[in-house]
Formats: C-alpha cells, structure tokens, sequence
C-alpha cells in the first residue's frame, strides 16, 4: 500500500526529523537549512491539496483508511474537509516562518531544536487530519512534549515554570476527554454494535441527549476550552507566550491554538449537537468576557509580547464566538479568524521577535520613534497591527464581521458587547504603534538599529500578502470552506431534531 | 495407601531450566577461574533465554500435573514471558553493574534465577499450597538480593525491612489459606470454586479473602500495605530494584488475579467493592507522596505504586477485557520500569550512585542519547502516545469504562495528570537545567546499553503495534474466566 498524499504532508517532517538526527551535532549550518528544506519541502508537497480539493463537496477528500488495532476498532484514517484544509495549509506556511525566525535566535542545541520544531509540526498536521478518535487522541497528546521542550529548553528566563504550567493544563483537560472518548465509543458500540472510534461514523449516529451526552461534551470542551484559551482556562496563555522563543510564540499562536477551535468545530458540534446548543449561551457569555477583558488587560501591558498574547484571548474569544452561533456566516467568519489569527498575530510575535533581537528588551518604554531608523520594518509592522485591530480592506476584518453578523442574529446585546472589543483592539494596538513608532528617540541604543534582512523580508512578504489577499479577497478562502460548513450545520441541526423527535 | 502422583516434569521445564541454570552457576562459582564472575552472568542469562524460548514455544499448549497443583496454560506462559524478560534484561543490567560496585559474585546470579523461578512458579500455580511455595522461594530469594551490599547501611535497612514485613504478610496469606482451606476444603483452586458454589457465600471465606488480599497487597505494594516498598527501592542495588518492581510485582499479580478469579469468583462482588476504594487509594497515595521525593529511586517506588492503582482497576472491571488489560499493561510497564532503573544504575556521581534528581541536571547536554531514553522512559510511564504507557492505559481504563466505573476511571485519569509533574521534573533537569558541582559519569556498559535498547525498542513497539500483544494477552486469560 502506497501512502497517499496527506500521509506524505503529515510525516515529511518527522522523517526529516529522523535524518536529522544522524547528522553530527557540530554541523549547524546543516541542521538549520536542512529543516528549513524539509519544511519548505512539506510547505511544496502541501499546495496540490489546495489546488486538489474539491470546495463546492462537503465530503471528507484526500481520505486514506488502514486497520491498525482491528479488535478496538481503531484505523489510521486520515481526510480533511473545508476546515482542516486551511489549518493544514496555516500549519505548513508558519513552520518554515517560524524555522526561518530561529535561524539566529536559537543558537544552543541548535540539532535537538530543528528535530523538536519537526516533530512538533508532524504532531499538530497530525490533529488536524486525523478522523479517527484514537488517532487524535495520539497526536494531540504527542505533540504536547515537542512544545513544552521549545518552551522550557528555548525559553525565557521564567521558561520552566511556563513550560510546566503549560503541560499540566493541557493534561488534565486531555485526561477528561480520553475518558469521554472511551465513554463515547462504547455507547456507540452497545448501542449499534459496531465498536469504532472513526469520527465520521461516531457522528452520524444519533447520541441521545441528556446528561451523558451533557457531561461527555463538557469533558471534551474542557480540553479544548484550555487549549483556545477560552477565558477563564486562559491563565497559562500569557506564561507560555512571554518564556516560549519567538518560533514557538509563532507555532504557539498561529497553530496551537487554533487546535482548541478546530476541536470544538470537528469533535463536539457534530458529536454532541444536543449539547453544544444546550451549553452555547454559556460558551458564547465567556466568550464575549474573554473578548472584552483580553482587550482590557492587553491595553495596559508593558511587554510587547505579553500585549501580544492578551490580544491572542481577545482574537480567540471572536473564534469561539463565531462557532457558538451555530449559523453559517458565524461559522464561516469563525474559521477565516482562525486563519486570521494565525497570520496576523504569527506575523506580530514574529516582528516583537524581531525588535527582540536587536534591543533585547520587550518593554513598550524603551522603544519609540522606531520609524525614522527603521521606516521598513514600522511599515509592515503598521500592516499587520492593522491586520490585527481588523481594518477593512486587510484580512482581520472579514473574519470579525462575518463572525458578528453570526452573533448579532444569536443575541444583540452580546454582539454589541463582543464589538467593543474591536474598539478596545483598535485602542490597545494603535496606541502600543504610536508609543513604539512615532514620536522622538528616547533611547539612544534604539538610533543604531538595523533595519530588515533579506531573510526577515523573505519571512515577512509572504505573510503580508496573504493578509492582504484574505482581506482583499476572501472568497477564495471561503469558498474552501463553505460547503462544509453548511453540512456541518445541518447535521447539528438534523441531528438536534431527531433528537427532540424522539 | 496413597498412589503416587503421576509426574509430568515438561509441565514444568520453563521452572525447570532456570532452577537448573541456578544450581549450574552455583557449581561454577567454586570453579575457576575464581577471579572473574563475568561467566556466570552469561549462564545466567543463557538459561532464562532457554526458559523464555521454551515457554514462547509451548505457545497454545495446555497441561495439568502434580495433580493439578501445577498448571500449563496460556495465561502462565504469558506471565513466563514477561517474568524472563524482566530477569534477562536485570541480568544484562547486573553484569557491568556489579563489577563497578565491586559486588559481582556468583550467588547473586543464582539468587536471581531462583527468584526468577518462584516467580514463574507462581503464575502457574493452581493450588494455593503452591501459590504460598512459589511466593516464599521468590520472596526469600529478594529478600537476601536486597542485602547484597553488605556494606551500605541502606542497603542492610532494606533487606531487613522487606525480610520483616514480607514475612509478616506470608503469614497473612497463610492464614487466608488456612480459612478457605477450612471453609471449603480445599487448596485447589477449583475445588475452591465448586465448593464455594454449592455453598454460597460463608463469612470464613470472605475472611480469608480478606487475609489473601492482605498478603498479595503486600506483595504488589497496594496501599496501605506499601510502606516498604520506598526503601526498600532505595536501599537495595539498582538491579534488584528493577527486579522487585517488575518481576516480583508480575508474579504476585499472576497469582493473585488467578486466585481472585478462578477460586474466588463467587465472591467477585466482595472483592471487587474492596479493590476499587484499594485502587484508588494506592494511586492517589502512590502519586501525591511522589510529588514530593527527590530522590529518583524513592520517587520510581511510589510511581509504581501509583501504577499498582491503575492495574487495580482492570481486576475491579472484571471480565476477560479487565483481566487482558492488566496482563498487557504489566508487559509495558515492565519494559519501561527497567529501562529507568537501568539508566539511574548506569549513572554516578563522586564515585556513589546518582540517584538525586539534581544530579541529573544538565544530563542531555553532555550524554543525550541517554537523556532521550530515560526521557523517553518517562513519557512512558506518563502515558504520553505513541508509547507503550499510553496504550496500556488506554486498554486497561477502557476496560474499566466498558465495566461502567466511569468514576474510577476519571480519578484515574487524573491522577495520570498530576503524575506527569513528578516525571517531568526530571526532564525538566536533564534538559533544562545546568549541572552544579562535580559532573555525572556514565559507566560504558555494553550488556547494560543493549538492554536499554530492548527495553526501548519494546515500549516503541508496544506502543505503534499493540493489537497483537493485546490480543495473546486477552487469549492467555480468556480461559481463566468462563
């Protein structure tokens, strides 16, 4: 048997891994190009499941299913649909980026980072094909311990406490969900006779509701509440941000978190339909407070990257929002935010990271008027804080809009809350631009900075352009995604009927 | 006159190979060359192959004899496997270990195989009398190995702890024979089910089961009856220590579970109401108190008890599945407790033995092959994917939720999370941490490495390829339970 195409995406980087590891350790230089080839490589072998998959079908595509434990019923059955192909794409395009920022920053054990950074990206492609419980189970655990070393070996001074924390809250949320995942399979096993973890089939069934289906979906949504962070699980966010080093900051918020999202959209939605409409008022309140207070508290932060991070809870609560609808332009907007967010805040760590480097400090105060010695970089840095506080006309804004017209027709009051935040967005980010950029040189070490390298041009053009063109045109993003997600409401809301008919 | 029972020695050849290669290093000992005992640990080695061959080879057979005192099934050669490879790779690990100590000597191989041997002896136990035997000979064997360092005053306070309280619990066991054997009797295990069947629940058997579950509790280190295992993991040589925590620990399951189910299965609900506030406790004991040690060897005693929880909660869930998971989960659990013991007895430090946590720190920059295998050790023992820890935990709490102890499993699972700090500590100094003072030597030790390569390519194995392990595991109990 011939390993099909998403195969190929999925464990590229960790076969680069493994042929890394037998390169000496003294030979940086290869280690560094050699993962960025390979990354760059899965980036390329990427881009025909883009051009390959089908938007107006709401079918699983690119699917592949072996047996691998036939007694539980467990297969390796890996597809994506209009949501995981733009999340699988995000996670190939900012694993080279994040590569590429690293290649001066990290210079300790630079062999063990590259193969962590590899392993890393295999684990989280890994969540976002895999259409087997088992299997999730697997990646999403596994690919816990390739961050927590980025954290704790390549972080900051506070890195082992970040690291840590980091694990221990995802850990016991995932402790749950195992146990609701096997509570799951075998209901659906009693109940039909055929005992599988595969998702598709576990997802046509009709779950009864009541407080099984309540409790398993609290057990699952607590493990993705953690990982979006959804306020208020969000506590190890800030930690994890501030220590990780500018490559896991980028892995970290553009894709990590989007796993959070991404399970709530493809396990507990479709899963527990009854569940998820029950608890969506309660999902969409924390939401808007997670919006809100993560403007608030980004507002009066002095660290660039901590701003950054708050911000993150922000942007998140828009996601989670969008989803909780349970509408199509909601979802719709919610999955492009998750995009957004990705590039966007991927872009700001990266461009924090930047200034990072050359000033080694983070502190809002020691920087100001950055663009009479740096107009480049303040240029694009002025793009992407635009991108970010959702400027029509740049990418953040599609998503925002399209997630509160999905929320104004759920609840006007909540809506209007959750658009204060884009004005406290505008207020915490325009203001950190003014007091960086603009304004005299207050610190003399700031008036030899260098601008851009060809390399952070090289990382940063890309993102830009894809900020622009969502921004500019986003139909051809959501046309991927659009068909999928109107099945997916109709099968909550199928699914939900049936349930009440009974 | 009683007729002489027939003999069917074949019944037995696994035992039978180690007692033999126990009783060949003996003779050899007093042979020259006197100046070297490297040879010895090679017979002893060779002979537990020859055992794991044999039983690997009777794959599928069945055989009674003495009358039925002693059993040759699926489920007792499952057990020999994971018995020999427990006493193979604690044999490889010995050889290089001793040498250094300056402890190597020719009973300490053949206190091992005869450990080895009661420990086999004990899963194909069908009669309690043999149960009792068996656990003695395995036990006194320990208790004289935990000893061995004559001069390590820890090394003495181990032996005489284990030797005191081990005692105190046979007699228990004995005296939990002595009642079923007055309620029902009989010692054969399934005359003791027929018995108990035709005449319903008796209080005496219910008290000897208690005192049963006293003395295997002991023998497993299940809350409250653990308190020796920390030092006694402590005090004894490394190599022995791996021993106790897998071997000893196998075989005391084997019979127990053999007990439980076979003999006593009338009283299921009894034991299974008890085992279930047993296994909480000893996984709740086993991980908070672990939280708190700083030394690896005390801080590996209490994750294995923690781990002695987790397998409660197979035989709590009962049934075939329960049963399978626990036989599974001790394969995994082995592999992986010897791959860390192993690497703690190849690490030193200013000539003692590394054994505190901070000696460790700084360990992946100067060996990090060695860091990534004990770091992967404890991935394992965390139950991260794709390694063998998860799996079996995966197999064993399914089963439990297949049972409806949904409960019992969300306390396990949590558990399994605040464990996680404990073992990511020690991660957490080997790869993040520098070293302070004096640096850690690694002795180079050829058997030593090969063994840890063994061990981590079974819990890599065990971990991507489980169906068919799990599978024999599930055929060695199907029999049992009918």
């Amino acid at each position: 048997m011939t390993p099909g195409l998403l195969s190929v995406v999925t464990f590229l980087p960790a076969v680069g891994a493994v042929a890394l590891a037998l390169v000496p350790r003294r030979l940086e230089g290869v280690h560094r190009a050699g993962a960025l080839l390979v990354a760059v490589a899965t980036l390329a072998v990427s881009i025909p499941l883009w051009t390959g998959f089908v938007g107006d079908s709401a079918d699983f595509q690119f699917e592949e299913v072996f047996r691998w434990l036939p007694s539980l019923g467990v297969s390796y059955h890996v597809g994506i649909d209009g949501i995981s192909l733009l999340l699988v794409l995000l996670t190939t395009f900012l694993t080279p980026v994040a590569l590429a920022s690293a290649w001066y920053a990290i210079e300790d054990r630079t062999k063990e980072f590259v193969i962590t950074m590899l392993l890393l990206e295999t684990g989280m492609l890994g969540v976002f094909v895999s259409l087997d419980l088992f299997l999730f189970f697997v990646f999403w655990e596994a690919m816990l311990i390739p961050m927590y070393l980025v954290i704790g070996v390549w972080g900051g001074g506070n890195r082992i406490y970040a690291a840590v924390k980091f694990v221990l809250y995802t850990m016991v949320g995932s402790a749950l969900m195992l146990v609701a995942i096997l509570a799951l399979y075998y209901q659906h096993g009693a109940a039909t006779g055929v005992y599988t973890f595969d998702v598709p089939a576990l997802a046509r069934w009709v779950l009864p509701p009541g407080t099984a289906q309540n409790l398993m979906f609290l057990a699952f949504a607590l493990a993705f509440a953690i990982k979006v962070p959804l306020f208020p699980f969000h506590t190890w966010l800030p930690d994890a941000h501030v220590e990780a080093p500018t490559a896991g900051s980028i892995i970290l918020a553009g894709v990590l978190l989007k796993m959070g999202t991404y399970g709530f959209l493809r396990f507990c939605l479709p899963l527990f339909p009854d569940a998820s409409i029950a608890f969506a008022p309660l999902v969409f309140t924390l939401a808007v407070i997670g919006i809100v207070y993560g403007a608030w508290v980004s507002t009066v932060q002095p660290d660039l990257k901590k701003l950054v991070a708050y911000s993150s809870v922000s942007h998140l609560g828009f996601v989670m929002l969008g989803l909780f609808t349970l509408n199509q332009q909601g979802l719709v907007g919610g999955v492009i935010q998750m995009i957004n967010h990705g590039l966007s805040t991927g872009a700001l760590f990266l461009m924090v990271g930047m200034i990072y480097e050359r000033r080694h400090t983070r502190l809002i105060s020691e920087f100001g008027g950055l663009w009479k010695v740096v107009p480049a970089f303040s240029a694009l840095f002025l793009v992407v804080v635009l991108s970010s506080l959702g400027l029509p006309g740049l990418n953040g804004f599609v998503g925002e809009f399209l997630v509160l017209v999905g929320a104004f027709q759920v609840s006007g009051w909540l809506a209007a809350a959750a658009t204060s935040g884009i004005v406290f967005a505008a207020v915490y980010l325009l203001w950190m631009y003014q007091r960086v950029v603009f304004g005299e040189i207050t610190h003399e070490a700031n008036r030899s900075l260098a601008d851009l390298t060809p390399r952070e041009w090289a990382m940063l053009v890309p993102l830009v352009v894809f900020i622009v063109w969502i921004g500019v045109y986003p139909a051809a993003f959501t046309g991927k995604t659009e068909a999928t997600i109107a099945a997916l409401i109709a099968q909550v809301q199928s699914k939900a009927s049936v349930a009440l008919a009974r | 006159m009683i007729p002489a029972p027939p003999v069917s020695l074949s019944v037995l050849l696994p035992v039978l190979i180690v007692l033999g290669a126990a009783a060949l290093v003996l003779v050899l000992d007093v042979l020259p060359p006197r100046t070297s005992k490297a040879h010895l640990g090679g017979v002893a080695l060779a002979g537990i192959l020859a055992a794991l061959l044999v039983a690997v080879g009777r794959w599928g057979q069945e055989g009674r004899a003495f009358r039925d005192m002693v059993l040759l099934d699926g489920y007792a050669l499952f057990f020999d496997v994971i018995i020999c490879y427990a006493a193979a790779l604690v044999v490889m690990l010995s050889m290089d270990y001793l040498a250094r100590t300056g402890h190597e000597s020719g009973e300490y191989y053949s206190l091992v195989l005869f450990a080895t041997a009661g420990m086999m002896l004990m899963a194909s136990a069908g009669d309690l009398i043999v149960v009792f035997l068996a656990l003695e000979l395995m036990s006194l064997s320990l208790y004289v190995l935990a000893g061995l360092f004559k001069t390590r005053l820890t090394s003495g306070e181990a032996s005489m702890k284990y030797f005191l309280l081990g005692a105190f619990a046979s007699s228990f066991l004995l005296y939990g024979i002595a009642l079923i054997y007055g309620a029902t009797g009989s010692t054969n295990l399934d005359r003791i089910a027929a018995s108990a069947a035709a005449k319903g629940p008796e209080p005496m058997v219910l008290a000897g089961v208690g005192l049963l579950l006293v003395g295997f509790g002991f023998k497993i280190s299940s809350v409250p009856f653990h308190m020796w295992a920390p030092d006694v993991y402590e005090g004894a040589p490394t190599s022995i220590t791996a021993l106790i925590a897998t071997g000893s620990k196998a075989a005391a399951f084997a019979a127990m579970i053999r007990v439980l189910v076979v003999a006593l299965r009338g009283a299921q609900a009894d034991w299974s109401a008890l085992l279930w506030v047993v296994a909480v406790v000893t996984m709740t004991v086993g991980n908070v108190v672990a939280l708190a040690q700083s030394n690896l060897k005390r801080m590996l005693a209490y994750s294995s008890i923690a781990h002695v929880g987790y397998m409660l909660t197979g035989l709590v869930a009962g049934g075939s599945q329960g049963a399978g998971a626990i036989l599974f989960y001790l394969l995994a659990y082995t592999f992986t407790t010897i791959g860390a013991f192993g690497v703690i007895g190849l690490c030193s430090r200013a000539g003692e033995e590394a054994v505190d946590v901070g000696d460790y720190a700084g360990l992946a920059r100067r060996h990090p092959l060695l860091a990534a295998t004990l770091g992967l050790f404890l991935l394992s023992l965390i139950g991260i994917p794709p390694l063998a820890g998860f799996v079996s935990k995966f197999y064993l709490f399914g089963s439990a939720v297949r049972a409806g102890y949904i409960w019992l499993v969300v306390i396990a699972m949590l558990n399994s999370a605040i464990a996680a700090y404990y073992y990511l500590r020690v991660i957490v100094y080997m790869y993040m941490r520098e070293p302070a003072g004096e640096s850690m030597a690694v002795a180079p030790s050829f058997a030593g490495g090969l063994a840890l390569a063994i061990a981590l390519v079974g819990i890599v194995l065990l971990g991507l390829m489980p169906a068919p392990f799990a599978d024999l595991a599930q055929a060695a109990v199907a029999p049992l339970i009918r």
